[in-house]
């Protein structure tokens, strides 16, 4: 455990972190988004037609990239999933949850030397196969896994 | 005999009263004891294990289930065994004491027979007596102890913590001991624990920063040997129980993890590795084919009392999976002969607690008589008497869970009534008293309201299906251990065989089909949500059961199963 990190983030504040980061230029909200924002995928209401919108086409079952979900989600609001590309050159690293009503739920552009793992939590409504793709070098690598969302109690 | 001694004694003398085993002492043969608890010293390393006692300090009967189905690959095997398939199975003499502590059979003639099972006292001079042939030897607790009986839950945990100090637990792990809040946990474990026994859990991290909440594990010497115990503590206890009661942590099972902390103690010089699990024993199985160098998993959390360890093979070699059953019923003694640094040989024996069979320890009585004293009155309440035998163990409704379904829906005036599948809670003989104290064996929980709601058809539907999935997913990782909700007033098919959506139909009141877009009034009780309100269970029950006096067998409201014929694990 550490109680000092937990207690000096707190002092600070998560959006004192945030600004933090904007102010050191990691973040540039505005302009990314403008840049860059696939308003095709992230609206698309099918996991078929989110992943050609961003231009992903015979994805391939890789074991390079290691995925992170529970089982069974505890709490279908934040569903902590994390995820790491060990294939060489990832340059993208996108999530997607196929019962979601928009399926893609993040995509991260990496920039050269940045270290493809990311950590997200997202809100599901129902139980669904969760996908991590890879972007490297023109081709496509794929995980899934399925994470169950139930309404719980009546155990043990 | 003073008063509270007698009540001690309250199982067997309820029995008598009601004419039945004049003396069960007669029906063991001379020398039954010395067979049963003789057993002889095997190698260096030593452990002792129970779990899901759920606060059980009194000698119970405990019924077996007579359901307790495996879907895909666990279908036919340990634990998914009952009755005669388990006898079989173990090659254990139909007829025999042990068949009685394994199986349903014959239940109500052979519980008469040999009387009460479990209870502290009985226990502790089991675990004296085999501590005395075993220098070193461990006691390990697989949690779900704090939880359970009126005691555990008016003294929220005291009782059981000071009876486990009193037995001499070593280490233990946790599933219900959550459900009195992250404070009070924090406080037993870091005030009443500390250098006495250690709660370990691998799997339960702060939801923040996922930094460890417990000791993952404890190294120990033990005649010459270094072993590691971890701990692993329910995976789904925030979904399966209120999770506004641990809101800052988060559990899971997490077996890359395990792996981590396994190979940490094997680098620490650990030469046994054994797991303490609340996994459930078919999450141990499934993780014990994934996770390498764990010599043997000590589990719970079904309450399967499976005679022998199932032997799982890993690319590290192999695993001993065993459980131990429930309510203080059955003691576990598994021996390790480890040379050289390596596990050479093992032995294993699951032993059934017979009250009558050992002695109540003197320590032991004398604190239990001091928990109960001033509850006295209100646990010696008696409510009703029972004509049928009443036991919750199994797939489905219970006679217990019925009578509980039948309160519900008579009180509340509802059309259907849901009932959590728990599987603690101890078993009742024709023609003894229904107290307050065994009431709140099968209701003592720490959110025990009652409800009433509206619900679509589609919304029954959905629990439905949603429940059955917890308990018949063929992927253990999917599944949460308890048994299939308990329903009243509604019929219905289950075919635990299907998928998530299209295991439950026929779903009808009296012989009209459940509608989707129907509304119907529902009464259930344990609700998980922050906030919930109402009546606790045990004051409607205890209500109803005054004003009847007597209480006639209940009719069991089985769902019609489908594609399930043949399965062993069905009586």
């Amino acid at each position: 455990m550490n109680p000092l990190r937990r207690l000096l983030l707190k002092g600070a504040g998560a959006s004192g972190a945030v600004l933090a980061a904007i102010a050191a230029g990691a973040l540039r909200p505005g302009q990314v988004l403008a840049a860059s924002w696939n308003t095709g995928a992230f609206e698309a209401k099918k996991v078929g037609d989110a992943m050609s919108g961003l231009g992903i086409a015979n994805p391939v079952d890789s074991a390079d990239i290691v995925m992170k979900a529970p089982d069974i989600a505890e709490n279908g609001a934040v569903v902590p999933i994390e995820v790491t590309s060990n294939v060489p050159n990832t340059q993208k690293l996108s999530i997607f949850i196929d019962n979601n009503p928009n399926p893609l739920c993040a995509s991260f552009d990496l920039a050269g030397g940045a270290m493809p793992s990311v950590s997200v939590r997202v809100k599901m409504q129902q139980t669904s196969n969760v996908r991590a793709v890879a972007h490297a070098g023109g081709k496509f690598y794929v995980a899934a896994k399925e994470v169950k969302v139930t309404i719980g109690g009546c155990g043990g | 005999m003073s008063m509270s001694r007698r009540e001690f004694l309250h199982a067997l003398a309820v029995a008598t009263a009601a004419g039945m085993a004049l003396d069960a002492r007669r029906a063991f043969a001379a020398g039954d004891g010395e067979r049963l608890y003789d057993v002889p010293r095997f190698g260096n390393v030593h452990l002792l294990h129970f779990t899901d006692c759920h606060a059980q300090l009194m000698p119970m009967y405990y019924r077996e289930p007579d359901f307790n189905i495996g879907i895909g690959e666990a279908a036919g095997k340990p634990p998914h065994l009952v009755g005669e398939h388990l006898l079989k199975a173990f090659g254990v003499r139909p007829g025999s004491v042990e068949a009685h502590a394994l199986t349903y059979l014959d239940f109500l003639q052979a519980a008469k027979t040999y009387g009460a099972v479990g209870g502290f006292a009985h226990l502790a001079t089991l675990v004296k007596k085999l501590r005395s042939g075993r220098p070193g030897a461990l006691l390990l607790d697989g949690g779900d102890t704090w939880q359970g009986s009126a005691t555990a839950l008016w003294t929220r945990g005291q009782d059981m913590v000071d009876a486990c100090k009193l037995l001499g637990v070593d280490m233990m792990s946790a599933h219900w001991e959550f459900t009195y809040g992250a404070e009070r946990v924090r406080q037993l474990v870091d005030n009443e624990l500390a250098g006495k026994i250690e709660f370990l859990a691998q799997n339960v991290k702060t939801s923040d920063f996922g930094d460890p909440v417990f000791k993952p594990y404890a190294m120990r010497e033990m005649n010459g040997v270094r072993i590691a115990v971890i701990g692993q503590a329910f995976p789904y206890t925030p979904i399966a129980n209120p999770r506004h009661l641990i809101p800052d942590w988060t559990f899971g099972i997490q077996d890359d993890e395990m792996q981590k902390v396994v190979t940490r103690a094997r680098a620490e010089g650990a030469q046994v590795v054994v797991v303490l699990s609340h996994n459930g024993m078919d999450v141990d199985l499934k993780m014990a084919s994934r996770v390498s160098g764990i010599d043997a998993i000590l589990g719970g959390h079904t309450h399967d009392g499976v005679p022998a360890p199932s032997i799982v093979r890993n690319p590290g070699g192999q695993t001993l999976v065993m459980n131990s059953g429930c309510n203080g019923k059955f003691l576990s003694v598994l021996d390790f002969d480890v040379r050289d640094g390596k596990v050479r040989d093992y032995r294993y024996r699951l032993l059934p607690v017979f009250s009558n069979l050992l002695a109540a320890d003197k320590d032991m009585v004398a604190h239990i008589e001091k928990v109960r004293a001033p509850f006295a009155a209100k646990l010696n309440e008696k409510l009703a008497v029972t004509e049928g035998l009443l036991y919750r163990r199994g797939n489905f409704n219970g006679a217990w869970d019925q009578l509980i379904l039948d309160a519900l829906l008579d009180v509340k005036g509802a059309q259907i009534a849901f009932s959590p599948g728990f599987r603690w809670g101890a078993t009742l003989l024709p023609g003894q008293a229904i107290t307050m104290e065994s009431l709140m064996d099968q209701t003592a929980i720490t959110y025990p309201h009652t409800t009433l709601t509206e619900m679509s058809g589609a919304t029954i539907k959905t629990i439905l299906e949603d429940v059955a999935d917890n308990l018949f997913n063929p992927d253990p990782y999917y599944q949460q251990g308890g048994d299939m909700v308990r329903v009243g007033g509604m019929r219905y098919t289950c075919n635990p065989n299907a998928k998530i959506g299209s295991r439950i139909a026929d779903m009808r009141l009296g012989d009209q089909p459940i509608e989707a877009g129907k509304t119907y009034k529902v009464a259930g009780w344990a609700p998980v949500a922050e906030g919930a309100s109402g009546e606790p269970v045990w004051d409607v029950v205890a209500k109803w059961l005054r004003d009847r006096k007597t209480v006639s067998t209940r009719r069991l409201n089985l769902p019609k199963l489908v594609g399930v014929e043949g399965n062993p694990g069905i009586g």
